[in-house]
């Protein structure tokens, strides 16, 4: 543990992505110490594994958390979509930042890899979803070097890693996900899908980017060479806080076809094996997303406590000075 | 061509009506067979020709559901939400039926079709994943549509298992759940029990389908069958057209059952003339059991695998079945047809690392 002044922080939401979020604040965060995890459920594991080790707990809610006497720096929200919807003015209301782990959208969108340089001011940001976290840095990474007209993505995580709150929400999954591959990744249109696979042994947490990108960059030649270069430093940035994080394959590049309207193709197959804070490795869905928002919670209280930035989160994630190629 | 040589189905005796209803799904499963690249006209020719012989459910959507078109699974020539329009201009007679898998097709899609015309939602998950589709048979439901519930490669689940998931898609609205043999893979009394435990967990709360396909050529028995343990709602395609070696033929079915004294509305004449006169000339490759749809049903994979493994086969340079073969054995699920260049590039890296053993080892020389 080191010694820098810290803030606390409450996880609403005590399921898998709550849980590992506490585990990850706890070994690794530099500003933040959990304090709090508030559930619905007073049978909840996660509950009792967060008073095992020494959080308060309580399954009442959000009513029980902006009772306490001293309410947190901060709130993780990992419940669902419809919970932060409710939740969100609250702590607005009460003067606490939210990093929100549900696809609710409420805040803009941050991807640590792409717009660390999100406003610290925000009292609400959003950290899209397990699969935008994974997906969103290629997205951007080929962008900067062509235009993308048209970007898809496929999450493939295993069922055992997809508790209630994710199952609830699987339209908003990829509804948000497409948003952010356009807002955040920088394609004029973004589409996300998600599929749960139920094998054993679990399997490891797969993504493949398609993003339509000009004949031309199809072709072996300076435009492709750059645009494996800017995928390769941003699987680089990723690892950085995912150190599982990785390229299954060489970008793989298809020139257009009539039946992809005439758009040429590069395919990126990732995939994201987690550090088995809480749920082994397979489970990387929870990484991808609570590590992003470990991330981010300690630059949003360092910037609340007055404490300079954080050098290791800080300038050597931030690839907005790398060349970016041709984009207009 | 009435034939009444057996005895009616049990239980089933009233002068009127049928025992049986017959879903088509040329117009959605068919989509995969065409790589998704139905025209409007095409569109219009088969509903009326299946409205016209009786059907009285046809499905409309991208082989994948809605919003199914896209890199991973192959883009629609005509937005199938046009197509879902011209269809519920044409029947007369038959409701228009679309998929949705939550994951992929959302809410905001059903709503869509639903104005379109469509008044039928099938909802399909794994058929583990039952409770992802919770809200969309919610959504379903205040639309005013009917609902489906399809439980996908029933084969991968035990029928107390499958029994359990169904009862989540019934708590949450289905007012029918389909046992989906997505791969071919159950061989009769697999099917027949898997219906059965539906049957026995719904206890008429619910209906219960089924939907075959081809790749061990069981489709049509194993519906004989379903029907038999109680199943009111079956699948089939004109011409076999769907995924893999295709689906249970629709005129094959209504022959069959026909034959069985088990009515089905539907008139065995003309829907044999559909098939014949509408379907066949229109599509370029008849469905088959080649060496690539027999793995699928062998290996359990999904039938929609079928033609992306043939392009990346092609691309690769590796075999169509060995890709089939290798993705039932790391059991991947509907859906991840991204999964199919990832076994590709590791058998052609096999291949080349086995090639330079063979070359090193010089006994090519």
């Amino acid at each position: 543990m080191n010694q820098a002044p810290r803030g606390t922080a409450a996880i609403v939401g005590s399921g898998n992505i709550g849980s590992d979020l506490m585990f990850k604040l706890m070994r690794r965060s530099r500003h933040i110490e959990p304090r709090f995890m508030v559930g619905v459920d007073p049978a909840s594991d996660g509950l009792a594994r967060a008073a095992r080790m020494g959080l308060e707990a309580s399954a009442e809610g959000v009513d029980w958390l902006l009772a306490r006497p001293e309410l947190p720096d901060i709130v993780f929200e990992a419940t669902s979509a419809r919970a932060h919807a409710t939740n969100a003015p609250r702590y607005a209301e009460a003067g606490i930042v939210a990093v929100d782990l549900t696809p609710a959208a409420v805040g803009p969108f941050v991807c640590p890899p792409v717009n660390l340089d999100f406003n610290v001011h925000a009292m609400n940001v959003n950290m899209i979803t397990c699969g935008g976290q994974a997906t969103t840095p290629i997205v951007t990474a080929v962008s900067r070097v062509v235009p993308v007209v048209y970007a898809e993505i496929v999450a493939s995580i295993s069922s055992r890693s997809a508790g209630p709150g994710t199952r609830a929400n699987i339209d908003e999954f990829t509804e948000t996900t497409a948003a952010a591959l356009e807002v955040v990744g920088g394609a004029e249109r973004g589409k996300a899908i998600i599929i749960l696979n139920p094998v054993e042994p679990p399997l490891m947490m797969r993504n493949t980017v398609f993003c339509a990108i000009p004949a031309e960059a199809a072709e072996a030649g300076i435009v492709r060479d750059r645009l494996d270069e800017s995928i390769h430093r941003m699987v680089d940035a990723v690892q950085e806080y995912v150190p599982g994080y990785a390229l299954r394959a060489d970008p793989q590049y298809d020139p257009p076809r009539a039946t992809w309207r005439g758009m040429a193709r590069v395919t990126v197959p990732l995939e994201v094996r987690g550090r088995g804070d809480y749920l082994p490795d397979y489970a990387g869905n929870l990484d991808i997303i609570t590590a992003a928002a470990a991330r981010v919670g300690d630059i949003l209280v360092a910037h609340k406590l007055g404490l300079p930035p954080d050098g290791a989160a800080g300038p050597s994630l931030d690839v907005r000075e790398q060349p970016v190629g041709a984009r207009a | 061509m009435k034939h009444q040589f057996t005895d009616a189905g049990p239980g089933e005796s009233s002068l009127t009506g049928r025992d049986l209803r017959i879903t088509d799904s040329t117009l959605r499963d068919g989509s995969h067979a065409m790589s998704h690249q139905f025209t409007e006209e095409q569109v219009r020719g088969v509903v009326h020709a299946l409205d016209a012989a009786g059907v009285e459910v046809i499905e409309v959507a991208h082989g994948d559901g809605l919003g199914g078109s896209s890199f991973n699974y192959g883009f629609s020539q005509v937005d199938e939400f046009d197509l879902i329009k011209a269809a519920a201009e044409e029947a007369q007679q038959a409701k228009i039926a679309v998929l949705v898998l939550p994951g992929l097709g959302t809410v905001e899609n059903l709503k869509r079709a639903h104005a379109m015309g469509a008044s039928v939602a099938r909802i399909a998950t794994h058929c583990t994943e039952a409770d992802v589709s919770i809200q969309h048979f919610a959504a379903a439901r205040d639309l005013g549509m009917e609902t489906v519930g399809f439980l996908m490669l029933s084969h991968r689940a035990k029928p107390a298992e499958l029994a359990r998931q169904g009862r989540v898609m019934v708590d949450a609205g289905a007012d029918c759940v389909y046992v989906v043999d997505s791969a071919g893979a159950l061989v009769l009394s697999d099917a027949q029990e898997r219906v059965q435990a539906l049957i026995d967990e719904f206890a008429g709360s619910a209906e219960v389908g089924f939907h075959g396909h081809q790749n061990l050529s069981l489709g049509v028995a194993n519906s004989v069958l379903a029907y038999q343990a109680g199943a009111r709602q079956i699948d089939g395609a004109l011409c076999a057209l769907g995924a893999g070696a295709g689906n249970s033929p629709t005129e094959v079915l209504a022959a069959t059952f026909d034959r069985l004294g088990i009515r089905t509305g539907v008139d065995v004449d003309s829907v044999l003339a559909a098939a014949e006169d509408v379907v066949q000339p229109i599509i370029p490759r008849l469905p088959w059991m080649d060496r690539s749809s027999i793995t699928q049903g062998y290996a359990g994979v999904y039938s929609s695998f079928l033609l992306h493994a043939g392009r990346a086969a092609e691309r690769y340079g590796v075999p169509a079945h060995a890709i089939l073969q290798r993705v039932g054995e790391h059991g991947y699920v509907g859906g991840q047809e991204d999964m199919i260049i990832d076994i590709a590039l590791a058998l052609q890296e096999e291949h080349a690392a086995s090639a330079a053993l063979y070359e090193g080892a010089g006994v090519g020389a």
